[in-house]
């Protein structure tokens, strides 16, 4: 018993990250009906970042503030660049752009730092917290706490303020959003702002467990993936579940059923997108996705 | 083009491939082989992403069944190896008509975060299955001799063989392209509403095309494996896929000879860009990924097209003029 509740806390850890890059997919996906394959890459990026400045002598949260700020302007810069020219262009085409830019942000990282593995902080103490005879790493526990921070201030934002509101007007109905004076382009491109924030977050919590290389997300990225088609890619509440869910079936999968072990986890991430997609193509808590013909 | 001068070209460019293994080094004529290689397999890709627009981020997948099929059957059973290429392009297309029937589910780009998980998923698949596919170690073959007491070398012999195999399923894809099913194929693509009213049974030419394009990206693994005489996972991971991708893009999508041009892209210029570094390669992948889609959207063979299109209109002008006139 007690190893169960050990999996599923665990399970609930790298499920909030994997939640969190789920979260940024289904911003963007909201705001531009673009699922954005470099998403990962972008979170690499931005926790290199926060490496070179930790390097450079920062104290960790101020160089977390200050990640999150860069990673906010490299966001919006990266719609307005390259993501711009293909808006309203076809899928396939929007597909190829993001991974254009997912080869090219991978292969810079790696010629910058090379594809040595770097051992990452983590801004939270080594000690576990021990409950009962169950021991949480501080880790998972302060991992968790930042998502479930992120998702609360993500919320009231677009909730209560008014270009949260904006925000989801434009990606509601663009036309009548712009009549209304919204500026619709910049709606989006302050939704791939924010998207790469919260993609730097992930990227920070993870890379103290996976450690630092510009393949990190990969295996994260396709997590996310399964996270968002699991709670729905029109529910950003449903993704950070998602996400919860697909952590502790990984982790009691991988305890449990002896064959799959650790080695086929991504076999189970295909699986879950597979039978979602069979059982119930919008997720647990998405939109049925409806033409006009 | 006018029709006269195809045969002409295409002899020629046979001619060429024929002299060509007599005037290369074996090395450089495994590169060619190579390229044989990806053009089937850019031809497979090609059929599903260009002319029937699924779009998969999986296929190497396919090429990796193709591949260790063909490795398997001639390192566990002992099969002789011409066997094995349409074994593997049969196992190809069931697989492919398979997994393309729950992607008839999927639209656009759910299809494609399905391939590109299927494509992840891959490496650590055969690795589990170490007893048949030798775990991280992949499988070692020995190069095929020559057949009929030929006094060519193995290298020789592996072009050759690629080009046959290539010639023959370049001919077959034309043959399906151009006729009704090649339109019913198309029209999917354009506008699936209006191909299901004309009577096009949308569920079924879908997973067969994607059944097609899974055998043709097959037999390039089988290929594959006997020219390099080696298999092993981490070969086929989902970069290969997004390789392929650019391939055709760059070649050109729904095009046959793109998948020619873009073989001859993906084979050489990775090659000359890793001694910049090692990272080069794909960053140059990447800029060519992004800069074809804003300007060269129909890749190199649309621009080839546009080209020779330009190159005739002088000429056929004054014909046409005159038709207008009598008429």
């Amino acid at each position: 018993m007690d190893i169960f509740v050990q999996q599923v806390v665990s399970g609930l850890a790298t499920g909030g990250i994997y939640g969190s890059v789920a979260l940024a997919l289904v911003m963007i996906y909201e705001a531009t009906d673009i699922v954005n394959f470099a998403q990962g890459q972008m979170a690499v990026v931005s926790t290199y970042l926060a490496w070179s400045l930790l390097n450079a002598g920062l104290p960790y949260w101020a160089a977390f503030v200050a990640t999150l700020a860069i990673s906010f302007v490299g966001g919006v810069l990266l719609e307005r660049v390259v993501i711009r020219p293909v808006e309203g262009a076809p899928v396939l085409t929007v597909v190829i752009v993001c991974i254009g830019l997912l080869v090219i942000l991978n292969s810079v990282m790696g010629w910058i730092y090379s594809y040595i593995q770097k051992p990452f902080p983590s801004p939270f103490p080594d000690r576990p917290i021990r409950i009962g005879n169950i021991y949480f790493g501080a880790h998972d526990v302060g991992a968790l706490a930042v998502t479930v921070v992120v998702l609360v201030a993500l919320y009231a934002f677009f909730r209560f303020t008014t270009l949260g509101l904006a925000m989801r007007a434009a990606a509601q109905n663009p036309v009548s959003s712009r009549l209304c004076g919204i500026r619709v382009g910049w709606m989006l491109a302050i939704g791939w702002g924010l998207a790469s924030l919260i993609g730097a977050v992930a990227g920070m919590m993870v890379a103290p467990i996976v450690t630092l290389d510009p393949n990190m997300m990969a295996g994260i990225l396709i997590y996310a993936f399964a996270s968002a088609t699991l709670g729905g890619f029109t529910s950003p509440g449903g993704a950070v579940l998602g996400g919860l869910i697909v952590g502790v079936i990984e982790n009691l999968v991988g305890t449990y059923v002896r064959f799959i072990g650790t080695e086929l986890k991504l076999t189970v991430a295909l699986a879950v997108i597979l039978i979602v997609l069979l059982v119930r193509p919008s997720g647990l808590f998405g939109r049925a996705a409806v033409h006009r013909v | 083009m006018p029709p006269r001068r195809v045969p002409l070209g295409l002899t020629m460019l046979a001619l060429a491939a024929a002299v060509l293994p007599f005037a290369l080094s074996n090395f450089r004529l495994f590169q060619c082989a190579q390229v044989g290689i990806y053009a089937i397999a850019l031809l497979g890709v090609n059929i599903l992403i260009g002319y029937n627009g699924q779009f998969s981020l999986g296929h190497s997948a396919f090429y990796a069944l193709g591949a260790y099929t063909t490795a398997i059957m001639i390192d566990q059973w002992s099969v002789p190896y011409g066997w094995t290429i349409p074994v593997a392009g049969v196992l190809c297309l069931v697989a492919g008509f398979l997994f393309g029937i729950p992607a008839l589910r999927l639209e656009g780009l759910y299809l494609a975060l399905a391939t590109f998980a299927l494509a992840l998923a891959v490496p650590q698949i055969l690795k589990y299955f170490e007893h048949w596919t030798g775990g991280s170690q992949g499988i070692v073959l020995s190069k095929p001799s020559a057949p009929w007491g030929l006094k060519i070398n193995p290298d020789q012999w592996l072009y050759f063989l690629t080009l046959g195999v290539l010639v023959v399923l370049f001919a077959l894809a034309r043959n399906l392209l151009a006729g009704r099913t090649g339109r019913a194929i198309v029209a999917i693509r354009d506008n699936p509403i209006a191909a299901q009213a004309m009577g096009i049974n949308t569920a079924l030419y879908k997973s067969l095309t994607f059944g097609v394009s899974a055998a043709y990206t097959g037999i390039a693994g089988a290929l594959s494996a006997l020219v390099i005489a080696f298999v092993a996972p981490d070969a086929f991971d989902v970069f290969l896929s997004i390789t392929f991708v650019t391939g055709i893009v760059i070649g050109g999508l729904a095009s046959i000879s793109g998948a020619i041009f873009g073989a001859l892209f993906i084979q050489f210029v990775p090659n000359w860009a890793q001694d910049i570094s090692k990272a080069a390669p794909w960053a140059i992948y990447g800029v060519f990924l992004i800069g074809f889609m804003y300007v060269m959207p129909r890749g190199i063979a649309g621009a080839v097209r546009l080209g020779v299109a330009r190159w005739w209109r002088p000429r056929a002008e004054p014909a046409a003029a005159a038709a207008r006139s009598r008429g």
